[in-house]
């Protein structure tokens, strides 16, 4: 049977991890070759990293993290941010991510999934989505927008319709941010996660929210997820990726138990 | 040294990584006289069967591949690499290099067939697997172990003897194949932590019988 993921999601910029509420307040955490190292090591069935470099002169950082990060943990991992360009694409899936993330850029121009999966296959293409909930109207028949630039865009688009398109274009996997939720350590937007997981066929990743690990369960039961993405609750070390396994094992989701 | 089959199909340098970081010796290679020299052979792959076949077969890999196998080498197939192994895949419904008598088959067809509902496809994260047989490329690995899966195709061999270990999703299906000198995985031990690792380090010095 296919275990659930635990997916810690770290923020990157210049070369460092951040971390800050609802896209503002960045404080540095830390390196994030030794923090892959360890939740490598304590368990973590993948990782997310998100590259928030402002500038794109300075992209070269983030390749150069992705490779030393591929030298020294043998799990998959992704990477987002600033994604643009088929040549943004291969250059982090060269540097050694197994799976490249767009978000904004595939809003803009939905032909860099279908471009992306042709090229490297839909296996390595996820379709990042920041959402907001609107509540239901003509036009966002579902309640829930997709929106852009962390929320402060919103772009007209629903968010149910956005998924099933991005599947169409041959995204292997979405990751689905509930920006409503991000920050707050209330817990996952489960609505919102169970709506769009039920309706594709790919797997879902939730995110925003985490602050507990009955978060996790509500997310990976109630909510459908295929896997988890936490943050805080882990960088900050209020809990580690075995308590919350554990957690998760005693309340019946199936996790990988052993590494 | 290991050869890693270098035919235009994904990510290699994952493979050559985790060979590395245990201590072994290996190159990503298309040169026939490397890979007919090489001690070993990984044969790896992410992709669609249909292109990375007329690859192999553009650059003389496909003789090599049946060549390393007829003579004894030890050859590890990894994913889209296992799937080929077999006679034809219902992906494209593409002719493969026929090594093992079989076929490679759809998730979405046999579920549609037996009616399993829920399920995700592509098969993509931690799974276990159910070894059939002892063998001493699975040594000293932990039966709750998992590995990292990522497919929408499993491979289906005629001959159920050369089914070495299955894996449970909606249906049991074979998850690692094989026969004397040739063992292939449809999961990637190279991005299966240490498991996986230890897979690749039995396999390094493997010497079938």
């Amino acid at each position: 049977m296919l275990s659930k993921r635990i997916i810690p999601c770290l923020d990157v910029r210049e070369g460092r991890t951040t971390k800050g509420i609802k896209f503002k307040n960045n404080v540095d955490i830390g390196d994030p070759v030794e923090m892959a190292l360890m939740y490598y090591e304590a368990g973590a069935d993948e990782i997310v990293f998100y590259d928030i470099t402002a500038s794109h002169e300075k992209r070269d950082i983030m390749i150069d993290v992705v490779r030393k990060v591929a030298e020294t943990i043998f799990i998959p991992f992704s990477v987002g941010g600033g994604i643009r360009t088929l040549e943004d694409m291969r250059d982090v899936l060269l540097a050694g991510a197994e799976k490249v993330s767009v978000n904004s850029a595939a809003v803009v121009n939905p032909g860099i999934i279908s471009q992306g999966a042709a090229a490297f296959g839909s296996q390595c293409i996820v379709l990042g989505m920041d959402v907001k909930h609107v509540g239901k109207s003509e036009k966002i028949p579902s309640g829930y927008e997709i929106v852009i630039n962390g929320g402060r865009k919103y772009m007209g688009i629903d968010a149910l319709e956005w998924a099933l398109k991005g599947q169409a274009l041959g995204a292997g996997e979405i990751c689905l941010n509930s920006i409503d939720a991000d920050g707050t350590k209330d817990g996952y937007e489960l609505t919102l996660t169970e709506l769009i997981s039920t309706s594709v066929d790919i797997p879902v990743i939730a995110s925003g929210g985490a602050g507990h690990p009955v978060h996790l369960r509500d997310v990976l039961t109630t909510g459908k997820a295929d896997a988890a993405l936490i943050a805080s609750m882990v960088h900050y070390g209020t809990y580690t990726v075995p308590e919350i396994k554990s957690y998760l094992d005693e309340s019946g989701v199936k996790i990988r138990s052993t590494w | 040294m290991i050869a890693i089959i270098d035919y235009d199909a994904g990510n290699l340098t994952s493979v050559s990584r985790a060979l590395s970081h245990i201590g072994v010796e290996n190159v990503i290679t298309n040169d026939i006289k490397l890979i007919v020299s090489a001690e070993r052979i990984i044969f790896p792959g992410v992709g669609a069967a249909g292109s990375a076949m007329q690859s192999l077969i553009r650059l003389g890999l496909d003789t090599a591949i049946r060549q390393a196998v007829d003579g004894g080498k030890p050859v590890l197939g990894i994913c889209l690499g296992t799937q080929i192994i077999l006679q034809k895949s219902e992906e494209n419904q593409a002719k493969c290099l026929g090594i093992i008598d079989g076929s490679t088959l759809a998730f979405s067809e046999i579920f549609r067939e037996k009616g399993i509902k829920g399920l995700k496809i592509p098969h993509m994260g931690w799974n276990q697997i159910s070894l059939k047989t002892e063998h001493p490329v699975f040594a000293g690995l932990k039966e709750t172990d998992e590995f990292y899966f990522v497919h929408g195709y499993y491979p289906w061999p005629e001959n159920s003897r050369q089914v070495i270990a299955t894996t449970d999703y909606g249906i049991s299906f074979p998850s690692v194949i094989g026969m004397n000198n040739l063992v292939a995985t449809q999961f990637h031990p190279e991005k299966s932590g240490n498991p996986g690792l230890t897979i690749l380090k039995n396999f390094s010095s493997w010497e079938p019988c």
